[in-house]
């Protein structure tokens, strides 16, 4: 079984988050990055024990620069045989989602499995244009899944309860909670991930469809007021007045 | 315990000086604690007990001989790597540091350097995994800070060696595999000895009533009569320095580890005075609530500088013991200033079980006194300086 996992860089979560050369830029000076959580813990891991159940490779896709080798080496840690990097600077989800597509169109996966979303931009759309790419099954968001020889059996989350889809294989999976346990690199993992292949490949032609105009932080929290139970005066006063919500 | 939100502190952007792969070492440790240490420290601290479950995470992180070659199923990392793993333990927990220093610089460092092939072969490899435990016997109930006095001693009987003694404040021993021991031979030279568990005569009986290193298994080593086999003695060094040498690994790792808990203490005091009000605002906003957290923050930053020079020149093997004492001294009494005035910036609340910060001073007390006392080392840098050694005179 050959399976893809797409892997992306986001700020670690502790980050400070601020921007540069007129709110046009993310400001990357002191950012921690880490392998988004959602490409990581479930979609890289479920990815592994399909391998270890079934037999097979497990390979990691990034489009992203020399920056990016660290979050790759940790995937490699964590299990994955290789790793593929686009090199080019990924900022348009339609660029990577062509890049990948590109990539995987000749290379026979079985499996294409993405995170839900990448915790920064949270955009959660290369997954589906991978797939319209390559006119493969999509199945987005799912908490659970099986593969019995050439179909796969998904759960999916829906509000009040769960769906369970059945899809031919090859298909591309973009993977949410509940799917598998993070698993931390151990040391044998982290000598092993030296000399795993690091395939830097150059990017295919593709137009970018959309850039970013601006950023702007959200207001800084005001303070709490707090109103005397028996004050409702106050409370519709303020209510009206300040917060303007009747 | 409360959740561990640990971030560690970083004010000269020291992460700019390690590798990837150094911080990935040190992330996967710190993300193995929070998940398998965190939860379950304090209570076995209070219990007074080893979490035994976790000696197999310490193998799987590389706590085990982090410097060990390949060949000898060690991971072979440099010795920043090593610093960086001790850090994150003690960050934790001291007792937790210890058992992995125990392991890797006093038991299989000296088999590595000291061993025969086939003492190598038999242990490192399942120490590394922590299928195998090991101790370290030097001190004895009446030589502490002078080990050369030892009285335990060993006599050749043909085909084995009669081995006799005692030795105390032995880290791991009640539940040790294998104890490297160090004992003089009839002409007075000291050798190590391995005695491996259920060697008759050798016995290993837990010490009890700590009131640090509470979650660290303390014990005592007494050798009556036993009959250790010739190949089990250490044959590539002999004398003090033998001994020693392994100590200033350990001390090496003490000095990254105290840092640890002195850092994890300011975590939680920066965070504690930033959520904690009085007077309606932040403790953080008084002005000696921010005397204390910037001297705290200017003495980590100090260590961290020392540690990682220390690793340098430790990893180009220049490191002197003398600059290895002065790091640990340092490292250990900085971390126990901070404990305690982390400690007052959480007002009532430091002293529970709630946060660490009375484990680490009550673990610290342990520290400056093990490896060489906080007042040995202070000698040790004043016969470094003046060609003078302080430490015994004529009375």
């Amino acid at each position: 079984m050959k399976i893809l996992v797409c892997i992306s860089k986001s700020p670690d979560t502790t980050s400070k988050i601020a921007f540069t050369d007129g709110n046009t830029k993310f400001d990357e000076n002191g950012v921690q990055y880490i392998v988004n959580p959602y490409d990581e813990w479930y979609a890289l891991v479920r990815g592994l024990e399909l391998k270890e159940a079934h037999g097979g490779t497990v390979t990691t896709i990034t489009v992203g620069t020399a920056a990016d080798d660290p979050t790759i080496r940790k995937a490699l840690a964590i299990g994955a045989d290789d790793a593929v990097r686009i090199d080019a600077e990924a900022k348009d989800a339609y660029f990577v989602a062509k890049q990948i597509s590109e990539y995987a169109k000749d290379q026979g996966y079985d499996l294409i499995l993405t995170g839900k979303e990448t915790i920064d931009y949270n955009g959660s759309q290369v997954g589906g244009m991978v797939a319209a790419d390559l006119d493969l099954p999509f199945l987005s968001l799912a908490s659970k899944l099986d593969v019995d020889g050439s179909s796969a059996t998904l759960e999916l989350d829906i509000t009040g309860g769960t769906k369970v889809v059945k899809a031919d294989l090859p298909a591309v999976v973009s993977c949410a909670k509940g799917m598998a346990e993070q698993r931390i690199p151990n040391m044998r993992g982290i000598m092993a991930a030296r000399t795993k292949p690091l395939n830097v490949v150059a990017p295919a032609g593709v137009e970018e469809l959309t850039s970013f105009t601006s950023y702007s932080m959200p207001d800084a929290k005001s303070e709490c007021k707090y109103v005397d139970p028996d004050n409702m005066d106050e409370l519709v006063q303020l209510l009206h007045n300040e917060a303007k919500a009747i | 315990m409360a959740t561990d939100q640990y971030v560690h502190p970083d004010y000269y952007n020291m992460d700019e000086m390690l590798t990837e792969e150094h911080k990935l070492i040190r992330e996967s440790a710190r993300n193995w604690i929070k998940k398998e240490v965190s939860p379950i420290i304090e209570d076995y601290y209070e219990r007074a007990e080893f979490p035994n479950q976790v000696i197999k995470g310490l193998g799987e992180i590389g706590a085990f001989g982090p410097y060990i070659p390949a060949e000898y199923g060690g991971p072979e990392l440099d010795q920043i790597s090593y610093g960086l793993i001790m850090q994150e333990l003690e960050r934790c927990d001291s007792g937790l540091r210890s058992t992995a220093s125990v392991q890797s610089s006093l038991v299989m460092y000296p088999i590595w350097r000291y061993g025969s092939e086939e003492q190598k072969q038999k242990w490192l490899p399942k120490m590394a995994t922590g299928e195998a435990i090991g101790c370290f016997g030097l001190t004895e109930p009446d030589h502490g800070s002078n080990p050369g006095g030892m009285i335990t001693n060993f006599k050749d009987m043909g085909d084995h060696y009669l081995l006799n003694g005692a030795k105390m404040w032995i880290s791991n021993a009640p539940i040790a595999d294998v104890a490297v021991v160090w004992a003089k031979n009839e002409e007075g030279r000291i050798w190590g000895l391995l005695v491996e568990k259920g060697m008759e005569g050798f016995s290993a009986p837990e010490m009890h009533g700590k009131h640090s290193l509470r979650a660290s298994i303390t014990g005592e080593l007494i050798f009556d009569n036993v009959k250790v086999p010739k190949e089990n003695l250490m044959p590539g060094r002999s004398g003090l320095g033998a001994p020693l040498s392994c100590l200033d690994s350990a001390r090496f790792g003490i000095a990254w580890g105290a840092l640890g808990a002195a850092m994890d203490c300011y975590d939680s005091a920066l965070r504690y005075s930033l959520e904690r009000t009085q007077f309606d605002v932040p403790i953080a906003s008084f002005q000696l609530t921010q005397k204390k957290l910037a001297e705290m923050i200017t003495e980590i930053t100090k260590a961290q500088l020392l540690t990682l020079r220390l690793g340098q020149m430790r990893n180009e093997g220049k490191a002197t013991s003398a600059q290895i004492s002065m790091a640990k001294r340092n490292n250990v009494e900085i971390a126990l200033k901070i404990a305690r005035e982390a400690r007052q910036i959480h007002g009532a609340m430091g002293i529970t079980n709630e946060y660490s910060i009375m484990r680490h001073m009550a673990n610290l007390e342990s520290v400056v006194t093990y490896e060489g006392t906080h007042d040995i080392h202070l000698l040790i840098t004043g016969m470094d300086i003046t060609g003078i050694p302080a430490f015994k005179r004529e009375l």
